[in-house]
């Protein structure tokens, strides 16, 4: 935009880009600074209205800047260097993109007269991050700085939300142009922009498509034949924030909800409804469900192999229809006999509307729920605790309203087996990149983009290993995150695999090293403490909560048994209703 | 890299996209397809009358279900305005072949630019031993022109990959 009006001012890339984080809410930023990105860093020191949070390392800062992300609704902002810096991002790039959270990355890189040199620290991260961002943009002039900001945010943010990563050259960063404020309602206005041109075409990346009316109509059909539901819930009622419609559409049709790991938290953890997690660890009712549904209806869920396992039996007896934003998710890895394209609150609001009368399905419920919802775990031998126990006593003791996020592994299953989570947002957990080492920047996020909340940030003794460098954060900052680690000594996930397809040779997943995790949590200047058995837990558990006040985070190595395995399980590609482990 | 696709059991399909023309879009273009594991055939860019905005055909070899998919993908890249899948029948395919080959004696040269002729092809260039011909058509057509060449030695040849456009409605 060129127009100038007598609000515009001169100013350099540096500021103009804070300029426009202001603009659009941003108060927050999670990032690392460096050469190339020295100028921004200068000008964010005039602006204390704006917290950095320097993590570090990059990867952190990527996570926490998703974990903010998802707990507060909001789009995420991280910075980072040129090369190193910004390579460093790029799993927490694909993280977000995996899971379709709002993150906008902003790294700058060399001078425009140094491109393409190989110069010191040049990296072409834009073609790195291609495939993981929903958009990225070099931005070679200051002319075109503001715009490509406002974009940015308004991509990540609308439609299906992701990543975008915004590559400013550093000349740019000291170059000056007129500047004048605009609102992102504003700026979705301007004639002209980008913008205009995505949402008067219905792009995908910003725009909901017209929801096909006839669709629902059929749909509202389907509903009144069926005698045995089954609703999927998806990270995109999360992300839609549907999760109200999505507990009046399951209420009313009465129909049992199975739950994807993206989805948890947007349906109540203690609903009768609720059959748990669907797939590779699925409970034995929704994986039984599944298989002998008539009416599957899958809302803001790909059908990830997790969820399907092997596609061509996926719930064989169902008509399956698919409602997402996300056309391109459509007959991807399941072939849908329905489908409903756009935001998925305004698709529920609209079916509920025509529902031809509320359902009674107690034949079918009686046959779902004649599975167990839950695992049965055995009694723990001597000096160790089960994952039951350690997840049992968090639950009674920690808040109810508690933000858990998770590393990956055996423990992210057994957490979101366990928790009974209430409101989208609640659970953060990286379900579709697998990321070890998110849990603790996406718990530092969380904790600082919700201060009243207590955070619960569930780890191993693999995953914590990776990233716990962020301890230093969390100290400094004063974030008293919670850390449950469950140290099998193992990568448990993994050994899980070995012991069942792989003969008991377990080639390099025992973890019988250091470091000692207490003291790790004192070299910190953060609370660390051993635990093997529920006495001990529950008394550390409730002296955590209780000392929130000093701002000092928890780590609480739990020890459980080398052992111990995820149940149920089927293995990948089977049929969803073979259990290899019940 | 990926093996080349078994190209029997699938079709050839013609994709039209315009997209904004600045820097990156064809590499944007060309690794979604390569990440979604599609090879493609032929490839054509320039822009349209607005000069803003760069128009692609794409032919590659697919099914229905694939490339409705496909569609859907590349309708996410924020630069695109717009993807379709032209239906053969209703459109228009055309691309441009410039070959070189030997002619070293009259009669070779006489019998390749009768051939040319009959193709509505055009002589470019002749030096002492090589014509260099332009031809224009369908890849069907190009394809034909070329085997017809084979016997007096190609030296050097060139296609620019299809574009292609709607009829109008009659
Ligand atoms: C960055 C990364 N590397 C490797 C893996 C593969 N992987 C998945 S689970 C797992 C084991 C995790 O071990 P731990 O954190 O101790 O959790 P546990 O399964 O023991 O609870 C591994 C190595 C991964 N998901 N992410
Ligand atoms: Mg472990």
């Amino acid at each position: 935009m060129t127009n100038i009006n007598n609000t515009s001012k001169k100013l350099n890339g540096s500021e103009i880009l804070i300029q426009c984080l202001i603009e659009q809410g941003v108060d927050t930023i999670f990032g690392y600074p460096g050469g190339a990105i020295l100028n921004v860093y200068d000008k964010l020191y005039d602006h204390k209205e704006i917290k950095h949070i320097l993590t570090a390392h990059e990867q952190g800062a990527s996570h926490a800047a998703d974990g903010y992300a998802r707990s507060t609704g909001k789009v995420g902002v991280c910075f980072a260097t040129s090369g190193p810096g910004s390579t460093n991002l790029t799993t927490g790039v694909a993280t977000a993109y995996m899971d379709s959270s709002p993150v906008v990355f902003i790294t700058c890189n060399v001078n425009s007269d140094l491109i393409g040199r190989d110069s010191f620290q040049e990296v072409d991260i834009t073609g790195v991050t291609l495939p993981i961002t929903k958009c990225s943009y070099i931005v070679s002039n200051v002319e075109n700085l503001a715009d490509t900001v406002r974009e940015a945010f308004a991509i990540a943010r609308s439609g299906r939300p992701g990543p975008v990563l915004i590559d400013i050259q550093k000349n740019v960063t000291a170059s000056e142009c007129e500047y004048y404020p605009v609102t992102p309602e504003e700026y979705f206005m301007t004639a002209g922009t980008r913008i205009q041109r995505l949402k008067s075409t219905h792009h995908p990346s910003v725009g909901y498509p017209d929801i096909n009316l006839e669709a629902i109509d059929e749909l509202a059909e389907l509903i009144d034949k069926s005698e045995k539901p089954l609703l999927i819930c998806g990270g995109g009622v999360v992300r839609a924030k549907a999760s109200q419609e999505f507990r009046t559409l399951a209420a009313r049709i009465d129909s049992p909800v199975a739950i994807t790991v993206m989805g948890g938290g947007a349906f109540p953890g203690d609903s009768p409804l609720k059959t748990g997690m669907i797939g590779m660890h699925g409970s034995q009712a929704s994986n039984m469900a599944c298989d002998a549904c008539d009416l599957l209806i899958a809302v803001g869920c790909r059908f990830s192999d997790r969820v399907t396992l092997n596609p061509a039996g996926f719930a064989k007896n169902a008509k399956i229809v698919h409602i997402d934003i996300d056309a391109s998710e459509i007959n991807k890895n399941v072939m849908t006999d329905l489908s409903i394209i756009g935001d998925a609150k305004k698709i529920l609001n609209l079916l509920l509307a025509k529902l031809k009368r509320d359902k009674k399905n107690d034949a079918w419920k009686n046959y779902v729920f004649s599975f167990k919802r839950e695992t049965e775990y055995d009694d723990p031998e001597e000096g160790n605790l089960t994952p039951k126990q350690i997840l049992s006593a968090a639950a009674e003791i920690l808040p109810q309203d508690t933000i858990v996020t998770t590393d990956v592994g055996q423990h992210q299953m057994w957490a979101i087996q366990h928790f009974k989570f209430d409101y989208p947002g609640q659970l953060i957990t990286s379900g579709g990149f697998g990321t070890m080492g998110f849990g603790l920047g996406a718990a530092i996020g969380a904790q600082v983009g919700n201060p009243d909340k207590t955070v619960l940030h569930v780890t191993g003794d693999g995953s914590f290993r990776m990233n716990c460098h962020e301890l230093c954060t969390e100290e400094y900052y004063k974030l008293p995150i919670i850390t449950l680690l469950f140290n099998n000594s193992t990568l448990g996930m993994v050994r899980q695999w070995q012991h069942l397809i792989y003969h008991e040779r377990y080639s390099q997943t025992t973890l019988d090293r250091g470091p000692d995790f207490e003291k790790l949590a004192e070299a910190y200047g953060v609370h660390g403490r051993k635990v093997t058995d529920v006495a001990t837990l529950r008394e550390v558990l409730k002296e955590a909560v209780a000392s929130r006040a000093d701002g000092k985070g928890w780590i609480i190595d739990c020890r459980i048994d080398i052992d111990e395995m995820v149940r149920p399980m089927v293995g990948g590609n089977s049929f969803i209703a073979n259990f290899m482990l019940d | 890299m990926q093996a080349k696709e078994n190209t029997q059991n699938l079709k050839r399909y013609t994709i039209v996209t315009e997209m904004d023309n600045e820097a990156g879009v064809l590499s944007q273009l060309a690794h979604l397809f390569s990440r979604k594991g599609y090879n493609i055939e032929t490839i054509a860019a320039g822009w349209t009358v607005d000069q803003n905005v760069t128009r692609f055909t794409i032919e590659i070899f697919s099914d229905d279900d694939r490339i409705k998919l496909l569609c859907a993908q590349l309708r996410k890249l924020v630069p695109i305005h717009y993807v379709e899948i032209l239906d053969p029948s209703k459109s228009i395919r055309r691309e441009l072949m410039l070959v070189r080959v030997h002619a070293a004696d009259r009669s070779a040269r006489n019998e390749i630019i009768q051939i040319a002729n009959i193709f509505r092809g055009s002589v470019i260039d002749i030096t002492p031993d090589s014509i260099t011909l332009s031809v224009t058509g369908d890849d069907q057509k190009t394809s034909a022109f070329e085997s017809l060449l084979k016997e007096f030695g190609i030296i050097e040849l060139a296609r620019t990959g299809i574009v292609a456009i709607e009829r109008g409605e009659m």
